[in-house]
């Protein structure tokens, strides 16, 4: 557990010594600013547009921080060969994959805090009340997601040479999940027997992120809380996936020439 | 193929000979790596090499390049596994990382986390060690203090010109106070000062009875600073001995005894 910490902590160190990092935050925060404040066409109802504008901007910021932060994690150590020194030392490979892990997945969770916080801030001095058990689990089930996206791009680093290409493919594979995954099974009922097979087994396969971004509309509409039971599910769901992109992450960086 | 197994002509000195018990056994060692192309047949970086280091020596390993010195050196510190063979440092499977708890590695031009600086990088590497808080704060003083580092230590290692970098990488192989300490060209790319620098590190280290393997093309420096040498050749381990008994059997400087070894012909003269 020592080097998953160590390396976990270089990973926090290095996002938050990053420019990116901050551009992206600074973004977000000034949208969800002006959101909050300017009062569009004097219509008190509109706040409900303005959370939703700025729930997507922040389910959006955080994908993009998730994603590009763990898909050049371990093709910089290569390409940097920062790597030597590191696996010269008694780590072994599935420390470096934990360790990267933990250290994206916190860096992400930490910045996610953030934007929440100061989501809820702008809220709740534009409503005057707040809901910090509804901020609470909307923030707990887009970090589980997140743990689930940082994962799929921890293993396509492994697997695809390039960073850029890996970051590509996450996003259209996390963009397209969040938006056609509900409909697989949909689209599987009116197609031909071979191709409605494969949709429905692609449908039983995938991470189902589209659940996680579901719970953003109940921050959007005030409504109630999902059942702790559920959330605990979901909670599980999320770490089954990320434990099995995990793994075969190891296992493809087990035996994986060091070089560049 | 001129293969000594520490015979007659290559005896090694008596201070390591007194202490026989190698830190490095390299047995049938086969390095292969894959074709890169559909149907090419795999390249052979290692043929069959077996070889032993004891405690306390310093050891040069020599070759042309390409000839699988690095990939020898990847195969001891676990970043590559053996086609074939094996390969134990103090008597453990290379491939265990618990066999790399009391090396330290310096790798050929590499270069460090640059948004750290040169203290918490060694702190980083520290703890990687489970080196005591305390412990690793003086270490790291008294290692900043060795490689002429302290004045930059809060620093980022992006702004290091070549020659810090290297010293931080030779600080960073000395964190763990190494019993084996493995140089792959330490002193590549270093000014003539940075090369003495690094050459009083390892005699010092030497006098303390650390083993060290040094990957080097700088000949005089291995001559100076080796007890015995290995050369090896498209893989293959063409002699291993003492340095002073090579340079006696052949009457000739470790440069040409080299070139000679590895079959190279001076064109005629004009």
């Amino acid at each position: 557990m020592n080097a998953i910490f160590c390396l976990s902590g270089i990973v926090i160190k290095e996002l938050y010594r990053r420019k990116d990092f901050y551009v992206l935050f600074v973004i977000t925060a000034v949208i969800t600013l002006m959101m909050g404040t300017v009062n569009f066409f004097h219509q008190s109802g509109i706040v409900r547009y303005l959370k939703d504008i700025c729930l997507l901007l922040i389910w959006f910021s955080s994908l993009v921080i998730a994603i590009v932060t763990a898909a050049r994690q371990i093709p910089a150590e290569r390409e940097s060969r920062t790597i030597f020194p590191l696996l010269a030392k008694p780590v072994s490979r599935w420390q470096v994959v934990a360790g990267k892990f933990a250290g994206c997945w916190l860096a992400c969770g930490l910045a996610l805090a953030v934007f929440y916080l100061f989501f809820g801030a702008v809220c709740g001095a534009r409503e005057g009340r707040l809901m910090p058990a509804q901020y609470l689990q909307a923030f707990w089930l887009q970090w589980g997601m997140l743990a689930v996206v940082i994962s799929m791009a921890l293993l396509g680093s492994v697997v695809f040479s390039a960073p850029s290409a890996n970051v590509t493919i996450c996003f259209v594979v996390v963009v397209g999940i969040l938006i056609v995954g509900a409909y697989l099974q949909k689209l599987a009922a009116l197609q031909p027997p071979l191709t409605g097979c494969l949709l429905t087994l692609l449908y039983f396969s995938i991470p189902h992120l589209e659940w996680f971004y579901a719970v953003r509309e109940r921050l959007i509409f005030d409504q109630d809380l999902i059942g702790w039971g559920d959330c605990v599910l979901a909670t599980a769901y999320a770490a089954a996936y990320a434990g099995l992109f995990l793994c075969a992450a190891w296992l493809v960086f087990r035996r994986k020439p060091l070089a560049a | 193929m001129r293969v000594q197994a520490e015979t007659t002509a290559t005896q090694p000195a008596p201070r390591v000979r007194a202490a026989r018990n190698a830190v490095i056994q390299i047995q049938g060692l086969v390095v292969e790596y894959p074709g890169r192309g559909f149907g090419q047949s795999p390249t052979v970086a290692v043929k069959g090499l077996d070889l032993e280091i004891y405690a306390g020596e310093a050891f040069g390993f020599l070759g042309p390049n390409g000839a699988g010195k690095t990939s020898t050196l990847h195969v001891l510190l676990g970043f590559q596994p053996p086609t074939r063979g094996a390969a134990f440092i103090n008597g453990l499977d290379v491939r265990e990382p618990i066999a790399r708890q009391r090396i330290g590695y310096l790798p050929e031009m590499t270069s460090y986390y640059k948004f750290l600086t040169a203290e918490e990088l060694l702190r980083f590497y520290g703890r990687l060690f489970r080196i005591g808080r305390a412990d690793l704060e003086s270490r790291i003083d008294s290692l900043l203090k060795l490689v002429d580092l302290d004045g930059a230590r809060k620093r980022l290692i992006k702004t290091y010109s070549k020659g810090m970098q290297q010293r931080i990488g030779l600080a960073q192989a000395l964190i763990n106070n190494p019993d084996l300490l493995i140089l792959d060209e330490p002193t590549s790319g270093l000014d003539p000062l940075g090369r003495m620098k690094v050459r009083e590190i390892i005699e010092r280290l030497k006098s303390e009875g650390r083993t060290v393997l040094f990957s080097s093309h700088e000949l005089g420096e291995v001559e100076t600073v080796c007890d015995r040498i290995a050369i090896i050749q498209r893989g293959e381990l063409k002699v291993v001995g003492r340095v002073a008994d090579l340079v006696g059997e052949y009457q000739m400087d470790l440069e040409r005894i080299f070139l000679k070894i590895i079959g190279y012909t001076s064109p005629p003269q004009p």
